[in-house]
């Protein structure tokens, strides 16, 4: 195994000072939204997730695609890191959701369009690693994995669009939204600075945590080889 | 709440959130060294192993 490339490092660092620079200006320089007062900083971080965590997922498709097209096994491995990886973002996109519509909207919890979407998302890419445990040989795993990705990926584009589509209380800060909303705003400049950054800001640590991932699912699959060498 | 003319203390949810927020990134990125560490461990061992039988 290949020890840490000088890229990756440098990765660690850059997204370390991203995300230092990206909680700045979500709780410092971003001003207080007016109505909601403080809870509206967890915005910032809560789309920031949500798109990372999509990301991943649509990713995750694209892996399947590649793997069903190729046979290789490395598009597994992607796969899986990019689904794992989401997960994690995922979960706190909806975690700090929660958080921000307990004051917002007096519940932390309503059974919304974009909100069950969303919970259906996590929980098709949960079910994806209960799938995955439950096959042992490593080829038919990785093509039902990448068949499963393929058709959970539709679970993105529902989610993303659900605000648009149906009525909805959860807020569309771009674009129109639905006259049942709760807890819109409209971005200053200062606000959309803090939300663009920290939208990249993510997009550059999912980068990171992927690549870590992918290494992890390489040197498995060595571990499970020279297993098979040894036991012969 | 929207009648108010100040906004009113949300702050106790902002902190919860970040909290959790980095809270979950940091077990998942222990969670990653921690994985990596132990195959690594695996794989040594079985070279080690492999080297003897052969």
């Amino acid at each position: 195994m290949q020890s840490k490339s000088l890229t990756l490092k440098a990765l660690d660092i850059v997204s370390l000072i991203l995300l230092a620079v990206s909680t700045y200006l979500a709780l410092v320089f971003a001003p207080t939204e007016a109505v909601m007062g403080q809870v509206q900083r967890v915005f910032y971080f809560h789309v920031a997730t949500a798109w990372v965590g999509m990301l991943g997922f649509i990713a995750a498709g694209l892996s399947g695609i590649a793997y069903l097209r190729s046979g290789d096994p490395k598009w597994d491995r992607i796969e899986v890191a990019a689904v794992e990886i989401s997960l994690v973002f995922f979960f706190i996109a909806i975690v700090l959701g929660a958080i921000w519509a307990r004051p917002v909207w007096n519940t932390w919890w309503t059974w919304d369009p974009r909100l069950t979407t969303a919970a259906i998302t996590e929980l098709i890419y949960i079910a994806y690693f209960m799938l995955r445990q439950g096959i042992e040989d490593p080829d038919r795993r990785a093509r039902f994995g990448a068949v499963y990705t393929l058709v959970g990926a539709v679970s993105v584009p529902i989610t993303f669009m659900a605000i648009r589509l149906f009525r909805t209380i959860h807020p569309v800060v771009i674009g129109t939204q639905s006259a049942e909303a709760q807890g819109g705003f409209n971005m200053t400049g200062d606000m959309k600075i803090a939300f663009f950054f920290a939208l990249f800001a993510f997009t550059v640590i999912f980068v990171d945590l992927f690549w870590h991932r992918i290494r992890i699912g390489e040197l498995a699959d060595q571990v499970e080889q020279l297993k098979l060498k040894v036991m012969r | 709440m929207f009648l108010l003319e100040t906004p009113p203390d949300t702050s106790g949810y902002m902190v919860a959130g970040y909290a959790i927020a980095f809270g979950v990134m940091l077990l998942y990125v222990v969670s990653l060294a921690v994985r990596f560490r132990g195959l690594q461990q695996d794989l040594s061992t079985l070279e080690d192993l492999d080297e003897t039988k052969a």
